[in-house]
Order: C-alpha cells, then structure tokens, then sequence
C-alpha cells in the first residue's frame, strides 16, 4: 500500500512541472510536520503556519509524531505529502539523521522542504533551515550571568542542568553558548562535560521538565551546596531547579538562566524565579516558512541563509528585568507581549 | 498469567510442604529458607550493602542524614505508585496506567481549581475520585470481562495520558500562582526536619502507606484473599472468596493511591506539570520487581517493594556523587532487576 501510494506520488510529481505556475497559484498546499502536538511551542508554531497560510491563500495540513522521538509517523506524513501533491513540507524531525531519506523522496518530487527549529543531520539536506540560535541563546545568558556576577564571575560555582546523556544538538549548542558567554574554556564544543574549567560543579541531565530539573539540582547541590550559578536547558527545568533550591533555602541567592521564552517562562523571569532567559520566536519560524513555500511554488525561489550562518536566522532575544551592561535585552513586559504557549 | 505457570506454582507449593519432614540443615538451604519466609530481607541486605558502600566511598557528603532523607524524597512519588503497583502485581496482573492516571489526577487537582474555580479541597477531592474511578473501570474490565491486565492497563494508559494532554492543552500552572491561591495542592510538599533530616510530607505519606499495606496485606482478611486470588485463583474461588470483588477492589485501589501520587507530584515540583510522569509505570515495576514481588502474583511483601524504591534512589545518587556518567546507573538497575528475579527463582526451589 505504502509502496502504492509513493509511485503514486511520483507519477504526480512527476507530471506536476507541466502544470503552469499561474494554474496552479489557487491550489498552493503546504504541510506542516511537528515532532508532538501536545508542546506548547509546537502549538504556537502550528498557529503562525495556519494564520499565514490563511492571509496567502495556501492550504495548510498539519501532522505531529505522538511523542517527541516519534519517527514512523513522520515519515508517513511526508509520504501523505508528497501524495498529496503539496508544494512543501515544513518538519520539525524527531529524528535528524533517519529521515533524511524520506525528506530527500519529497524534494525529488519536486517539493520544497525547510526544517524549522531542528536542523536535519546534514544541515543541507533540507532545502533550507529556519532556526533559533541555540549557540548565541546560551550566550546571551552566559555573558548575562558573568556581568550579572562582576567580579565575583571568577569565583564562581556553575550548575549545569542539561537535557539528556545522548546530547542532542540543540543540548549542545545551548550549554556550550552559556560557558562560553560566560568566559570559560569549551575544549571540544561539539560535546559538553568535558571542560576542566574549576568553576563548573557538575553538569546532570532533566529530560527538559519540573521532576529532571528538580533532581538534577538536588544531586548537584549534594555534591556542592556553595553553587551559584544554573544554566538550565528549558524553562521547566529551571521551574524544578527552584524547587530543589528552595528546599535546601537557596532560593535568594543563586542565579538560575534559562532559554524557550514561554509565557510560564517569562512569568517566572518576572517573579524573580528565573534571573533571565533567551526567548525563541516559534510562530515566526513558521510563519516564514509558509512564506517560503508559496515563493517557491509561485517563483521557484528558495531562502537565502543569514549571512555567516548555515540557516535562516529567526531571532533570538534575552528577556530580563535585570538588564546588565553590554548584554542587549528587553525587559518582561515586552518579553509578555511576545511569548508563546 | 497462563494456566501453565499457576499449575507449575501450586507444584512447587506443594513440594515445599512435603520437604519440611526431612531435616536438610546445610548452611545454603538454612539461607534459601530464611529468604523464602521473609521475601523483603533480600533487597533490605542489598539496600543496606549498598549503602554502606557508597558511604565509604564517598563520606559525610552521601553518609548524612540529609543526603539519606533526600534519597527518600527522590524515591517518594516512584515509591507511592510502586504501592499501587504491588496491590495489582500480587493478584498476578500489571497495571501499566500508574503514571498516566497519577498525571491526569493531578491535572484535574490543578485545572479543577484554576480553570473552573473550584475550592482547593473540592479539586483535590474530584482528583481522588477519577483516579479511583479509573482504576474501577480496570478492574471491572479484567474481573468482569475476562481481559488480561496487560491489555486492559495498556488501554487505559493510552487513554489517561491523552485525556491528560487534551484537557490540559499542555499547559503548566506555575508554582507562584499554586503558592498564592490553592497552597492546600502543594501540601506534600511542606517539611519538617529533625537535625539534618528533611521529611517532606509526601516522604511522611509514602513511609505510612507502605506501612499500612504491609499491615493490610499481612493481618486482614481481605489482604490474605489479595495473596490467595494471585496464587489460585480458582482454588481461592472455591474456598469461598469473591475473586472478581477483590480484583476490582485492587484495581480501584490502586487508582486512589495513584492519584494520591499525582497530588504528592504537585508538592514535589512545585507545578502541575502534564509532561510529568512519562516513565512512572516501568520505574514503579522496576521497584516492585527488585523488591523481590513475584510477577506471576501471590507472593513478596510491600516492604520489599519499599527497600527496591530505595535501592535505585541509591544508586542514582551514589553514582552520580562518584561522577559517573548516568548510563551507568541504568545499566546497574538493569543488572539489579535480572539479578532480583534470579534470586526469586532460587528461593522458590526451597524444596530442593
């Protein structure tokens, strides 16, 4: 059946080129493929590719994996996509190197595929890639932290709380940005937990939410009570590490970052829960991505990456109501008006 | 289970009894005995070996009263569900719905009182209430309708944890705003402490659950017919026990206390949190398996389970404190649950 239905696909892909451009401009399809629906930031994402997609005119379907990891589905949906004659495929891949394969039948076909937020494994194996940057998010933070601390930056005791052990890109980019924000050597940046730098007490991992981040923090605070610093993954996380905090009556004097910029998130920046955190633009991502496809399918134009990056650059913004000299930032209010989920 | 394996139990049940006339008094059968009448004391030595081995290795820092009451509070929710999980384990089944009914409940706590307005107590009370009803609804399916509980509680576990997500949009209630208007959801989360030792309320909850259950199991009637309906079932109809009320009793049970978890979640993180628990199911068979209960029912003690909760606690701290890497701590709990279940097959050869 599978089998069937791909042939199918090629066949009408194959005949679509004859279609003229002009008799095609009222049926414009575009899919969107997250890696969960139940994500608040996949959520947000699906609004800005439908709000888009409904101000140009395009036909939008969204597929989602069950849960983050989810690979079977998402090829699946490429596959509907690709059968379903669409003019391009915005996925969010739960598995960055396995569906390469699947991505690269679609853009045979002659569809346009952009990852947003996750890029695939090899970068260029999508179209194009529009993405925060995770390295410049971590830094954000980092520099944000060693002014917040001043002097005291050399003295330091830093908490890592990353996401898991197979440390995913993303994990990567984030925890290496905040060391290297903050002044400390990274030996390999394609891995964290290597660095020999004293300062750092230990790096454990939360699975991204409250119950992680809340026991990744106590181990750590057993094996040194005297931290100061956090660098959490996820906003979640920072929310647990409190928790665990607050138990051992640290509450008041430690610093705790984070990146996502979620409504909790910077709900929490503002009571003080979090110092500051890096905020993405999800609804942007798609909405530039919607955008994309109907320039491809009108035009046959594909995005250009940001100068000096592999992707399209959609933003990344520090949100703080402790603004430290020299780290641009903007404060809760504005951080409020923009977040997402 | 399949009828093959109960026939294979009362086999062995059997055999023991006509073993205890001949006097075999080597050191090993005197062993395998003790471990037979008391299934808890072989995670209770291996909880305190590693203990004192992680404690000699790393000092004061893990050999404290705080790091050792922190342990407990790692362990609590894992622990609570564990119970559940034992209740249903005895009787020969599985419940793999804990977790999802544990989440769900305390998404109702929390959405019951900030989405529709609902007084505290009230939302708490709703909670408790569909966690039970759950667990009914699986119980009747299994008692009533004959199907196995591993269907059963596969379903249902699908079920509450997509409930879960599309009553609560995904969304996460902070902690401030809990703290500020419904504290009574964080009530498990209030401590006391003595000396160094911090007991949460939700630790408090879980130490007196175990200690219940045990009590329960051990000294009523309906604990006795708990062991005897996951031993033989028809054996256990025939002297006069009504199986289908008791699974259903179980079941429902199990419910109640999952849901009891999922409030003791709220005060362990602060927040209602629908991403929360995604593991529960397979860390609380975990627990019960390395505390020595018996998958095919009928056998093993809610203390064993207890000791098995704190001996991956252990683990998970001691390893991460000697800086491990936390693979290897999956790879030792994995080591562990073979291992238990090794151990169990030994002792049920008693006989021998």
């Amino acid at each position: 059946m599978k089998k069937l239905l791909i042939g199918t696909a090629i066949c009408l892909a194959a005949m679509s080129p004859a279609v003229t451009p002009a008799a095609m401009a009222q049926e414009i399809s575009a899919c969107l493929i997250t890696k969960t629906d139940t994500n608040p930031f996949f959520v947000k994402m699906k609004e800005g590719a439908e709000a888009k997609a409904a101000e140009l005119g395009i036909t939008l379907k969204s597929f989602a994996g069950r849960i983050d990891g989810d690979h079977e589905t998402q090829v699946a949906a490429i596959e509907t996509c690709i059968a379903d004659g669409a003019s391009g495929i915005l996925i969010t891949a739960s598995d960055t190197s396995a569906i390469v394969q699947s991505v690269q039948q679609a853009r045979d076909a002659g569809l346009l595929v952009i990852a947003l937020d996750t890029p695939l494994n090899p970068i260029d194996a999508a179209d194009a890639t529009f993405a925060t940057d995770n390295f410049l998010a971590g830094e954000l933070i980092g520099k944000w932290a060693a002014g917040k601390l001043g002097d005291e930056a050399a003295n330091a005791r830093i908490a890592l709380l990353n996401l898991g052990i197979s440390q995913p890109t993303v994990d990567v980019l984030r925890n290496q940005g905040f060391l290297q924000g903050f002044g400390i050597d990274l030996a390999d940046p394609n891995k964290w937990g290597d660095e020999t730098d004293p300062r750092i007490v230990g790096h454990d991992v939360t699975a991204g939410n409250e119950e992680g981040g809340r026991e990744a923090m106590e181990n750590l605070l057993v094996k040194d009570p005297t931290i100061n610093v956090v660098h959490t993954i996820n906003e979640p996380s920072a929310a647990g590490a409190y928790e665990a905090l607050k138990s051992f009556g640290r509450e008041n004097d430690v610093l705790i970052v984070s990146v996502d910029g979620g409504c909790p998130g910077v709900a929490n920046v503002k009571d003080g829960v979090i110092g500051a955190t890096s905020q993405q633009y999800p609804l942007q991502m798609a909405a530039l991505g919607v955008e994309a496809i109907k320039d491809w399918a009108d035009n046959g134009t594909k995005p250009e990456p940001t100068e000096g990056k592999d992707f399209v650059d959609t933003g990344v913004k520090l949100v703080t109501d402790e603004p430290v000299e020299g780290v641009e930032s903007i404060d809760t209010t504005e951080g409020e008006a923009l977040c997402w989920g | 289970m399949s009828n093959q394996t109960e026939t294979d139990g009362g086999l062995v049940t059997r055999a023991e009894a006509i073993a205890s006339f001949e006097h075999q008094h080597t050191a090993l059968s005197r062993i395998q005995h003790a471990l037979h009448s008391n299934p808890a004391l072989v995670p209770l030595i291996v909880l305190v070996l590693s203990t004192a081995v992680f404690g000699a290795l790393l000092g004061t820092k893990f050999f404290s009263s705080f790091a050792l009451t922190l342990i407990l509070q790692q362990v609590a929710i894992v622990g609570i569900v564990g119970a559940a999980q034992s209740l249903v384990i005895l009787t020969a089944g599985i419940d793999l719905s804990v977790g999802a009914i544990m989440v769900l409940s305390s998404v109702i706590m929390g959405q019951f009182t900030f989405r529709l307005g609902l007084p505290p107590a009230v939302a708490v009370a709703c909670g408790l209430a569909i966690g039970t009803f759950i667990g009914f609804v699986n119980g009747w399916l299994v008692a009533r309708i004959k199907l196995p509980p591993f269907i059963v509680t596969l379903g249902m576990w699908q079920i509450a944890l997509a409930s879960n997500f599309l009553y609560s949009g995904n969304e996460t209630i902070r902690a401030q705003d809990i703290e500020a208007s419904a504290p009574l959801l964080q009530f498990f989360g209030q401590s006391i402490s003595v000396g160094g030792a911090v007991f949460t309320y939700g630790v408090i909850f879980f130490i007196l659950l175990v200690l219940v259950l045990a009590y329960i199991l051990r000294h009523t009637a309906w604990g006795r017919h708990v062991y005897a309906v996951g031993d033989d079932p028809e054996a256990a109809e025939l002297s006069g026990v009504n199986t289908k009320r008791i699974l259903i009793s179980v079941y429902a049970l199990s419910g109640l206390i999952c849901a009891f978890a999922g409030w003791a979640l709220i005060g362990r993180i602060g927040s209602v949190s629908p991403t929360s628990g995604q593991f529960s199911n397979i860390e609380s068979i975990t627990a019960v398996v390395i505390g020595g209960i018996s998958l095919f029912g009928g056998r093993g003690s809610i203390l064993g389970m207890f000791f098995g909760a704190l001996i991956v606690g252990v683990f998970s701290l001691g390893l991460r404190l000697l800086g491990a890497d936390a693979q290897w701590t999956y790879l030792l709990i994995g080591v562990l649950i073979i291992g238990a279940v090794a151990v169990d097959q030994w002792i049920r050869k008693v006989s021998a």
